[in-house]
């Protein structure tokens, strides 16, 4: 492990649009010796196989194709004087902080003062979904897919079926149809596309049978994929497809945190934290995607960025005390993040950021001790952002979302 | 050496027909005792039927009906597998069992099963009121009344171990056969002549192995089946690594008459699944999942483990156990020595298969068969992919991680490639290095892994999830 060093001041986990912002930022503010570890063999991120959404307004300035902007996010970080380490796996994270890590050099450590993890997310897998039939090849995830196509240049079927209609799943068709695959249909269980207009304009632009109200029952087929049931309304049908993308129903890439006995946010799926990124562990924070499913690089990056200047502040030993007041939600809200308030000033999560668990007309409230703070009325759905300002003062916040009368 | 193209071979000593774990076990017994052994696999690769899917126990026959072959063989093959196991690199973790109850009917049966594991020469049972059981597993349920422990209950790999077996056997001398199966013979004076997808196999004893499809290939060779097989389906779900921490011992339900019930247990690669059911069906070769009963097996593993409803299903599976319409297992010698018949090795056959192979031999050798032993026993190490021992990736030239969730590197995947008998699926690649089979089931190594394998395989990968 010649090229790691064995000490740093900061050690990020993951080079994704979070770490690579974190690494920056860090660098900027003299924050000492930043190492990004990054398991995969290229540093960017989920944005290297997305070659066609609009990236880095934000970040840039102007729009940029996903690789062309994992690119851009790497050499700003690098030129700011981070080091990032690609083929390093962090296997297991220990007191102090300590990192295992392992690359084709073998196992060794690294000690850091501050660590941050960026390890994002994963989509829900056909077993995760616990979709029936049998198990043929041809069942992939849309990171998959895109590892395939764009990583392989292959072209693993020619009419699948996409499960889902997330935003995620618009991405699956733009990868389809850059390899020439035409798929067969699109399933969503639910009654309406999850995706924000116009992403749901795209099936019909193409041709593309959208099925609403439709689950996947079961996948056909021994070695490779030769049909689908479709059950609507109690009816099943068969469809015939030689491959299956499922996807969406991300889930926070939350194990080395959970493994390393990090407070485990169920709802969430991914490591508590308070308003400074700072995860039940004072001396590890957390950012981008690994909070909680789902966001945008661009959300991310600026996350990433907000919780490296919390860090900058932690490592000068001037952040508040880690906190004990949670944020508690009632109604119809799955998650809240940041889970804890330290009630500092200048927190790196400036919103409580929330999602709904099912679609509902109603209203959203914040209440400190039984006083409403903050509050508005809202049509919800799920996998949309909402927003609700931090909670002043030294109160218990609690979040609510009703369903209108 | 493995050569699999379109020639007549032989004769041989012993013709196996089937590649699960019954198979490679006698394939291994057999090249040991010094006969020239074929073993015929009609998948492309081995270990695609019974053997595929199961709980990756290995049982001591605690449970097992006393007086019973299962029982004899499940005590020899626990044996056997404890004495050579390190030798050839495989796995024991000796988790222990708890034999847990839940119902006052449960609990009162408790002693009786207690008896019945002496009477199978388990003897170190011990009993455990409620509060001594959630001292050992803090995560069940309170509602558990009593248990009793069974302390050489372990994990194994149940797709290392049979591989380790053929390869030794491969080792001295074993041909292997894939993408072949028999679909007739006759016998001519003491030789078999077997009609296969890959041309004629000439042996003088021929073993049926056949699993799933035994009392087919009874019927095909010897005109004959003294049993039907009943193909038993069980599914399972599997938990990513974090759950594994819930248990420690292999949490057993107090059996019924028909099935072991529902299991809950780590993995030798540090995960926990919940399952088997048990299903009749008719199909022999397909295993469908059903949504609505994985469904209710996460129920179940959370009745038991309440904590895993905060943990993620990242795998489901499906197994068939070749039941018949006895518990026994159906071992037979036929055709004046010339022909065994090892059927209806249901549910055990992982614990039992080494030991299953020595009887077999003993009653080879009875029919008036023999040969000359080696002098040198060949042990190939099988690499390490469980949590038992240190990985491959923690040692330096490892080519880096491919599969990040399981942690598989680039040289095991090259190893299983270029191995004596290797991968020729991804499917076979999967059981022999786990890539693919963690949370991600493929989402970051598709496409590495489909540049790694390009050309290896029989059907190009196209990906799985």
């Amino acid at each position: 492990m010649a090229d790691i060093p064995a000490e740093v001041d900061v050690a990020i986990v993951g080079a994704g649009p979070a770490g690579l912002a974190a690494a920056t930022e860090l660098c900027r503010l003299r924050a000492g010796r930043v190492l990004v570890v990054e398991r995969e063999a290229e540093a960017g991120g989920v944005p290297r196989f997305c070659g066609h959404s609009p990236y880095g307004m934000r970040e840039f300035g102007r729009p940029m194709l996903g690789p062309g902007y994992a690119r851009a996010l790497v050499a700003r970080a690098e030129a700011a004087g981070a080091q990032i380490a690609t083929g390093v796996t962090v296997t297991a994270l220990r007191d102090g902080p300590r990192l295992t890590v392992t690359s084709d050099a073998g196992t060794g450590e690294v000690a850091a003062r501050l660590v941050l993890l960026t390890t994002g997310i994963r989509e829900t897998t056909r077993a995760g979904r616990m979709i029936g039939g049998t198990k043929p090849g041809g069942v992939l995830t849309t990171g998959g897919l895109q590892g395939l196509v764009y990583g392989a240049g292959l072209r693993p079927f020619r009419r699948p079926v996409i499960l889902g209609t997330e935003l995620v799943a618009f991405s699956a068709i733009l990868t389809c149809r850059h390899a020439g695959i035409r798929p067969a249909a699109m399933v969503e269980p639910g009654a309406r596309i999850t995706a924000r207009h116009p992403a749901g304009l795209l099936p019909r632009l193409l041709g593309l049978p959208l099925h609403l109200g439709t689950d996947l029952a079961a996948i056909e087929g021994r070695e490779r994929v030769e049909a689908v049931v479709l059950r609507s309304g109690g009816a099943e049908r068969r469809l015939e497809a030689d491959g299956v993308i499922v996807t969406g129903r991300f889930r926070p890439e939350a194990t080395l945190s959970r493994e390393g006995g990090l407070t485990y946010d169920p709802a969430t799926g991914g490591p508590e934290v308070d308003e400074y990124g700072r995860t039940s562990d004072p001396a590890i924070f957390a950012a981008g995607n690994l909070l909680r499913p789902v966001e945008t690089a661009g959300w991310c990056w600026g996350e990433g960025r907000a919780v490296a200047g919390a860090m900058a502040v932690a490592l000068a030993g001037a952040l508040p005390p880690p906190a004990v007041r949670r944020v508690a939600r009632t109604g119809a809200i799955a998650w809240v993040v940041p889970q804890r308030i330290a009630g500092g000033c200048s927190p790196a999560l400036d919103t409580l950021q929330m999602r709904a668990a099912r679609a509902a007309s109603g209203r959203l409230s914040l209440s400190v001790d039984g006083h409403e703070a903050a509050a508005r009325a809202l049509r919800a759905l799920p996998e949309r952002r909402m927003l609700l300002p931090l909670p002043a003062g030294t109160g218990s916040p609690e979040v609510r979302l009703e369903a209108a009368p | 050496m493995t050569s699999e193209s379109a020639v007549p071979r032989g004769p041989f000593d012993v013709a196996i027909v089937g590649g699960g774990v019954v198979g490679c076990a006698l394939a291994r017994r057999f090249a040991l005792a010094g006969a020239s052994v074929v073993l015929m696999e009609k998948a492309v690769d081995i270990l695609d039927g019974a053997s595929k899917g199961n709980s990756a126990i290995l049982h001591t026959g605690f449970d097992a009906p006393p007086g019973s072959l299962e029982a004899a063989c499940i005590a020899e093959g626990y044996r056997d597998y404890d004495e050579i196991h390190a030798r050839l690199g495989l796995p024991l973790i000796r988790s222990g069992a708890l034999v847990v109850a839940w119902t006052d009917a449960q609990e009162a049966a408790l002693p009786s099963l207690m008896e019945k594991a002496r009477a199978n020469g388990v003897s170190d049972v011990a009993p455990l009121t409620r509060a001594e059981t959630l001292a050992l597993e803090p995560h069940l349920a309170p509602t558990l009344r009593a248990s009793f422990r069974v302390p050489r209950e372990g994990l194994i790999d149940p797709w290392s171990a049979p591989l380790a077996y053929l390869t030794q056997a491969m080792a001295h001398g074993a041909e292997v056969l894939r993408g072949c199966a028999v679909t007739g013979g006759a016998r001519a004076g003491d030789l078999w002549r077997l009609d296969t997808t890959l041309g004629e196999v000439s042996a003088r004893l021929v073993i049926n192995a056949a699993g799933l499809y035994g009392d087919l290939l009874d019927e095909a060779l010897i005109g004959r089946r003294d049993f039907t097989i009943r193909p038993r389906k069980g599914q399972f779900v599997v938990y990513d690594k974090p759950a594994a921490a819930l248990a420690g011992h292999i949490l057993l339900p107090v059996p019924t008459a028909i099935t072991k019930g529902i299991v809950v247990c780590r993995t030798a690669w540090g995960n926990l699944l919940v399952g088997p059911t048990a299903e009749e069906q008719e199909d022999r070769a397909n295993a469908p999942l059903d949504h609505a009963t994985l469904d209710a097996l996460r129920a179940k593993g959370e009745e038991i483990l309440p904590a895993l409803a905060e943990h993620d299903v990242t795998a489901v599976y499906a197994g068939l156990r070749p039941a018949t319409e006895e518990k026994d297992y159906r071992i037979a010698v036929h055709e004046a020595g010339s022909y065994v018949t090892v059927g209806g090795i249901r549910s055990t056959g992982l614990s039992a298969a080494l030991g299953i192979a020595s009887h077999v031999l003993r009653l080879a050798q009875e029919a008036g068969h023999g040969w000359q032993a080696p002098n040198e026993v060949a042990w190939p190490r099988m690499r390490n992919i469980s949590i038992a021992a240190p990985r491959d990736h923690e040692s330096a030239g490892n080519g880096g991680i491919v599969c990040h969730c399981e942690q598989v590197t680039r040289r095991e995947i090259e190893a299983a490639l270029s191995a004596p008998l290797p991968a020729r699926s991804l499917s076979g690649l999967k059981r022999r290095t786990r890539v693919t089979m963690g949370r991600c089931q493929g989402f970051h190594c598709s496409g590495p892994l489909a540049r790694m394998t390009a050309g290896a395989f029989d059907l190009p990968m196209a990906g799985n999830g």
